[in-house]
């Protein structure tokens, strides 16, 4: 055999002790499910993700005004609907995080 | 030492059906170990990679002939770096190439999205895993660097076109944006395998697409240069199938890029970025086998083989693939939030959107119908420049336009008022450009009139939302101008970035159309002592010189110039006779102002054997602006790409929950 099969067979031994590693740390673990988010925190994350929105979409529209690309009319027109749509995601936050939080209590 | 290079190909080929196999299993299953497994054998698969390409790197920098890829692609006398880049020169490196970098992308958008989006991952390994499988499969069954011949005395060289520095870089730059754009897909398709649409995908991948996306538009220009100097015809884009195959893509992901931001400011666009994102690749597919298939005649393309097949059995795999698994979570990716106004900054997005897909569609159709004509009829059609300038005007300009206004809109709704003042000034700085512009004579080409003059506007706005933003800042703060310009910057880097990317396009538009559309050629065979004027230039025939080079013999015919009373000094042009691979190079002569931004450029067309020469030279205004655009470009990709601390806080206070959640060992 040449130095280079025993270094391929080197590299491939390597490369399944690698692989192998999560089932060699773990040879009974307590549980091997996947831990993914259930229905109401992935609604809480895309509520996040909402309320980031809007909140940096108000800030945006006040640097907008600040620096002249919005007309005092338009700022108007827009900012009150803004406003609104980030209260209501803050609510819509509120409600999803305290239903986690009872939830969890509940479980433990 | 072949050995271990097809011996690590063959592990990379069972890590990544691993990754593929088990990695699905695994997501399907639940199975927290084998996802894991998974994930490392993606990672492993680099390093396995890694090893095959060094291999081959070793045999190049040691003319190992017996390796039938080294004896067909170098020679002993080919300098150093070609040697090197010669890795790339032909099929087998190509794709051994793209294999390394896909890898290598792989092993760190899982790595650094594993607790972020840790659910997400597990759909991304297996998808990553499968387009991995693929080019594995073509290097270990079809197409092997790694094939080994009784060794010849010295190998066939290289490609004269190839040894050139800009060719030691441009197949890298070019690889790195196609095979990166596999991130952002593999993602996107693993956030519908898994059902979560939210945004993680999306910020999971936004630097991997930009750096992507700035890598083949880098790539491109270097191409570009490449062709310019190397080729030999006074231009540096043909319209060449090859050349579009890189530029259809990258205008797949410079929509996606503008649209992605809709996304994250409005929540729409949702199928919009993934059948965009989706586009993107497939198109990156198809630019790989355009180059590599050897179905086109180019002179970008060095290669002939067998592997057109399996590639388009992989683009239709993949088109497949993408589009039912967006006809499959429709419901979940659509959204309630609607365009507001038809006037608003989402609205411009849009419109540009729609101006750049079609130029893209419109490049594409042109690109593939001569092979689906020969496909379907037997004959070949030619589809030339006049089709690809005429919608280049036609969704190009406006497009340039928009570069312009978008900006200037605010979100949400504007009145019509509003714009037309926030416009103002930009229009009414580009109306008297172009007056001057006329006055001066630039008249006698419309679209090159209408490019200049949607550009300075462009430039305005940009000084104009800069010169804004930073007066704004300063009367919040009362900053000093530098500090409130570079914090203004600072804290809105992908906006600002992205500005200076809009830059970099106007500076692209001016070289393109100056030295397009206002150049200057002239023709002529010369005895020594016989001049030729062109474009304000007087070039006089001097000599001809002859030295040998490291590996070619380099004749030069060298001329002396003047522009008007001025002593411009000497210009060479000739050809370099290659001994090896029995091949003759144009070697083209260009003298750059870097002042005007404009090159004199010569060929040498013939040298006969009484000593005259066939010269064709000529005048390209403006034609550096071109490659001072790539500097630019650089430069706003770097600012959008780099991170900011408040983002990423802000980032990793709204996942932290996800995070916390998929660490918790589960109680089942």
């Amino acid at each position: 055999m040449s130095g280079w099969l025993l270094l391929a067979a080197a590299l491939a031994v390597a490369v399944v002790v690698v692989v192998a590693l999560p089932f060699l740390r773990e040879p009974a673990p307590a549980s091997d499910a996947l831990r993914e988010l259930d229905g109401p925190e992935r609604e809480l994350l895309e509520a996040e993700e909402e309320r980031d929105r809007a909140l940096a979409a108000l800030k945006e529209l006040e640097a907008d005004h600040r620096a002249g690309r919005l007309s005092d009319d338009d700022y108007r027109s827009v900012v009150g609907p803004l406003r609104q749509e980030a209260a209501q995601a803050l609510r819509t936050l509120d409600r999803l995080a305290a239903g986690t939080r009872d939830g969890g209590a509940k479980a433990d | 030492m072949a050995e271990l290079g097809r011996a690590a190909l063959l592990l990379t080929l069972g890590l990544s059906a691993y990754a593929l196999v088990a990695g699905g299993a695994a997501a399907w299953l639940g199975r927290r170990r084998l996802a894991h497994s998974a994930r490392n054998a993606l990672l492993a698969s680099f390093f396995s990679t890694l090893v095959a390409a060094l291999v081959l790197v070793v045999g190049f920098a040691r003319d190992d002939f017996s390796l039938a890829y080294v004896a067909g692609h170098s020679s002993e006398a080919l300098p150093i770096q070609y040697k090197l880049s010669a890795f790339w020169g032909g099929q087998e490196g190509s794709l051994l190439l793209w294999l390394l970098v896909l890898t290598a992308y792989s092993a760190l958008a899982v790595w650094f999205a594993r607790k972020r989006a840790r659910d997400l991952v597990v759909w991304v390994t297996p998808v990553l895993g499968g387009i991995a499988l693929g080019f594995s499969w073509l290097l270990v069954a079809v197409s092997s660097p790694f094939e080994t011949i009784p060794a010849p005395a010295d190998g066939n060289g290289l490609n004269p076109s190839l040894q050139n520095p800009y060719m030691v870089a441009h197949p890298v730059f070019l690889y790195l944006g196609y095979v990166g754009l596999a991130v952002p897909f593999a993602f996107a398709m693993g956030a519908l395998l898994s059902g979560r649409t939210d945004e993680r995908w999306i910020v999971a991948t936004r630097r991997w697409t930009l750096v992507a996306w700035t890598a083949l538009g880098i790539g491109q220009l270097l191409g570009a240069h490449w062709a310019y100097e190397e080729v030999g015809w006074g231009g540096y884009y043909a319209w060449d199938p090859v050349e579009n195959a890189a530029l259809i893509p990258w205008l797949a992901a410079t929509a996606f890029l503008h649209s992605v931001m809709i996304q994250e400011k409005r929540g729409m666009l949702r199928v919009w970025n993934v059948a965009l994102v989706s586009l993107a690749f497939c198109l990156s597919l198809f630019g790989t086998f355009l180059t590599r298939s050897g179905v086109v005649s180019s002179i970008h393309s060095f290669t002939q083989s067998a592997i057109g097949p399996w590639f388009l059995g992989f683009i239709i795999v993949a088109v497949a693939f993408s589009t039912a698994m967006i006809w499959l979570r429709l419901p979940q990716l659509r959204t309630t939030a609607k365009l507001e106004s038809l006037v608003s900054r989402e609205a411009a997005f849009l419109y540009n959107n729609l101006l750049l897909v079609a130029l893209c569609l419109t490049i594409l159709w042109g690109t593939a119908w001569p092979m689906v004509s020969e496909a379907v009829r037997g004959e070949s059609v030619v589809v030339g420049r006049p089709y690809y300038d005429f919608f280049l005007r036609i969704f190009g300009l406006p497009l340039l336009l928009l570069m312009g206004i978008g900006p200037l809109v605010a979100w949400r709704r504007a009145s019509l008022r509003g714009l037309l003042r926030a416009v103002t000034w930009p229009a009414v700085i580009a109306l008297a450009t172009g007056v001057l512009l006329v006055a001066l004579g630039a008249g006698s080409s419309i679209p090159g009139l209408i490019a200049y003059t949607f550009s300075t506007f462009v430039l305005a706005a940009i000084v104009v939302e800069f010169a804004r933003g930073t007066a704004a800042r300063r009367a919040l703060t009362g900053e000093p101008v530098p500090t409130a310009f570079a914090q203004l910057v600072g804290r809105n880097r992908r906006r600002y970035g992205g500005y200076v990317v809009h830059a970099a396009v106007v500076l692209l538009a001016i070289g393109v159309a100056g030295s397009s559309a206002y150049d200057s050629v002239a023709e002529g065979r010369l005895a020594r002592g016989d001049s030729l004027s062109v474009g304000g230039y007087t070039l006089t025939y001097r000599e001809l010189t002859e030295r040998d080079g490291p590996n070619a013999t380099e004749i030069r015919a060298v001329l002396d110039v003047r522009r008007g009373r001025d002593d411009l000094g000497t210009i060479a042009a000739g050809k370099n006779a290659y001994s090896v691979e029995q091949q003759v190079s144009n070697e083209v002569g260009i003298r750059s102002d870097l002042l005007t931004g404009e090159d004199l450029f010569v060929i040498a067309e013939q040298v006969r054997d009484d000593g005259a020469v066939v010269f064709r030279v000529f005048v390209k205004p403006l034609v550096n602006l071109i490659w001072l655009a790539g500097i630019v470009f650089v430069l706003g990709s770097l600012i959008a790409l780099w991170p900011d601390p408040r983002e990423e806080r802000r980032l990793a206070t709204r996942y932290a929950r996800a995070e916390e959640r998929s660490e918790t060992p589960a109680t089942t």
